[in-house]
């Protein structure tokens, strides 16, 4: 089967800095795969390349088979930055915020029942149905990180691309944030995760790629099932993280 | 109490005041969005440069200013999404050329003096011709159009423009889309507001109105409305007390700001302390802490 994602020797550069040298890397239809590193290893360069956001300089990067260049079909793709790029210039609510990810459905037609009905089902995906009156600017990081989560799903997505989806979210969001990617894996929807650490996503995850300096070190399938739990925890020590780990084990 | 209506230069100006009311805001809380509210005043300064090569060549100084505050509003935005130079800079280097540009031009003019830009700068109810009210009703039908027509995506983008990328919007199109409508929002409201007070009507009115909104669906209504009353309003009382115009509007503007955040200010309390009760209860939720 066609993989959904294919890195073959992916290189790209950041301000002239080369960030990944060479990283191959393949996500088929209905496979988790967690990419790990530590901070400057180039996950988030990569995951941002998987969504035509950073250049790539050298090598091959296809979605859905196509080249990133020319894919055009982003409604297959749902997408959650790593923080927000959001303004917050003037209020918006969390279901205008949510309605959004609708939008690679329609493009640049209205939205009609079928899109109020899919936003509905994101919000009640992530617990905020009850918020969705609500401004945005109203809520916790890890509530808005919950809006953020919710507007990808929102388009019915093949894949979802989800960078640093655990940084500064709180417990409860954590829960909503492994439920949601445990709701979408179970339909059969693809997934790329940058990640400092599995934490509790470990039992969803089909395959971790750690990254390190621009290239792969090692790659583990099913990290879950190893005896030893952090298998896979990126060798980062000389870097001390400043999040604290969260081991919350609620899967 | 209807004099007013009498005029038929008083007619199309207050033609032209219903037409600025809306559109202004419409386009303003874009630019608020992605916190460019100077943008407005950029274009205005471009404008100048169109309104004297107007004059220069003869032609009809409405559709010039169009023209050139387009390219103006068109280059401010490639800079800005290049990353080039920096929005500030950019805005800066349109601020001056534009003014440098216009004062230049007027001066070549064949009996042109920079006091043919006096009524362009600070705007006026007399000089709004039968010619500019055409040109300002075609400029704000394709305003509107693309204002309220394309909110949503308008709103995507401004709001988070890497998603919107990703989403498959086609963002280029839609910034340069944005930047020449705020290009023809200018030129529509020079007339009556003045080129140098242009901006205050596209920000003034969405400011007010989210002092005391929390969706943009009703910020934009709101500011729409409040541009109506300020921009009718203004040119009404500019007739009968003998006063400029444009600044008549934006003191009303900022006038009608402060009443609405005085009001909003209980509004505002009881929504934090609604948050915060919402935020506690969020944060009391049971973790479950043993792993399986």
């Amino acid at each position: 089967m066609e993989p959904v994602i294919s890195l073959t020797k992916v290189a790209a550069d950041l301000g002239g800095r080369p960030v990944l040298r060479g990283v191959d890397l393949t996500v088929h239809p209905g496979q988790v795969v967690a990419l790990l590193g530590a901070n400057g290893s180039g996950k988030s360069t990569a995951v941002r390349a998987a969504v035509g956001q950073v250049p790539v300089t050298a090598g091959e990067l296809t979605l859905f088979g196509s080249p990133v260049r020319r894919f055009r079909d982003w409604a297959r793709v749902g997408y959650v930055p790593q923080r927000s790029t959001a303004a917050g210039g003037v209020p918006a609510t969390v279901r205008e915020v949510v309605s959004a990810g609708r939008l690679a459905r329609r493009r640049l037609r209205p939205l009609g029942r079928a899109d109020r009905a899919a936003v509905d089902r994101a919000l009640a995906l992530v617990g905020l149905a009850d918020r969705a009156r609500d401004s945005v600017n109203a809520l916790s990081g890890g509530q808005r990180q919950r809006v953020w989560i919710a507007r990808a799903p929102t388009g019915e997505p093949d894949l979802l691309i989800r960078d640093e989806p655990l940084a500064g979210v709180d417990l409860a969001s954590q829960r909503v944030l492994a439920a949601t990617l445990r709701a979408q894996r179970d339909a059969g929807v693809a997934g790329l995760l940058g990640l400092h650490e599995l934490g509790p996503l470990e039992p969803l995850v089909d395959r971790a790629v750690i990254l390190s300096h621009g290239r792969v070190e090692r790659t583990v399938e099913h990290p879950a099932q190893l005896p030893e739990s952090h298998a896979c925890h990126p060798a980062d020590a000389d870097e001390p993280s400043a999040e604290p780990t969260l081991q919350t084990g609620i899967l | 109490m209807f004099e007013v209506l009498d005029y038929p230069f008083m007619q199309r100006a207050l033609l032209a005041a219903l037409l600025i009311g809306v559109a202004a805001p419409a386009v303003g809380i874009y630019l608020v969005q992605r916190r460019q509210a100077l943008m407005g005043d950029g274009i205005g300064h471009v404008a100048l440069t169109g309104v004297a090569l107007g004059f220069l060549l003869s032609t009809n100084p409405v559709w010039m200013a169009v023209a050139v505050s387009a390219v103006g509003a068109v280059a401010m935005e490639l800079l800005r999404s290049s990353g080039r130079a920096r929005g500030d800079i950019a805005l800066a280097m349109l601020f001056y050329g534009g003014m440098a540009g216009g004062v230049m031009i007027i001066n070549l003019a064949p009996g042109g003096s920079t006091a043919n830009l006096t009524s362009y700068l600070w705007g006026s109810v007399t000089t709004v011709s039968p010619s500019d009210i055409a040109a300002i009703g075609w400029l704000s039908a394709f305003v509107l159009l693309v204002s309220l027509g394309l909110r949503r995506q308008l709103f995507a983008v401004c709001q988070d423009e890497e998603f919107a990328r990703v989403t498959g919007l086609p963002v280029r199109t839609l910034n340069l889309l944005l930047a020449v409508t705020a290009a023809a929002t200018v030129t529509i409201a020079m007339r009556v507001v003045g080129l140098l007070l242009v901006s205050a009507l596209m920000v003034i009115p969405v400011v007010a109105a989210q002092q005391a909104t929390r969706s943009f669906a009703l910020t934009l209504a709101l500011s729409v409305i409040i541009g109506v009353l300020v921009s009718v309003s203004g040119t009404v009382t500019s007739f009968y007390a003998d006063v400029p115009p444009g600044a008549t509007i934006v003191l009303f503007a900022l006038g009608l700001f402060v009443l609405i955040s005085l009001l909003a200010l209980p509004l505002a309390r009881h929504r934090a302390r609604r948050a915060a009760a919402g935020a506690n209860r969020a944060g009391h939720e049971p973790a479950l802490a043993s792993r399986p």
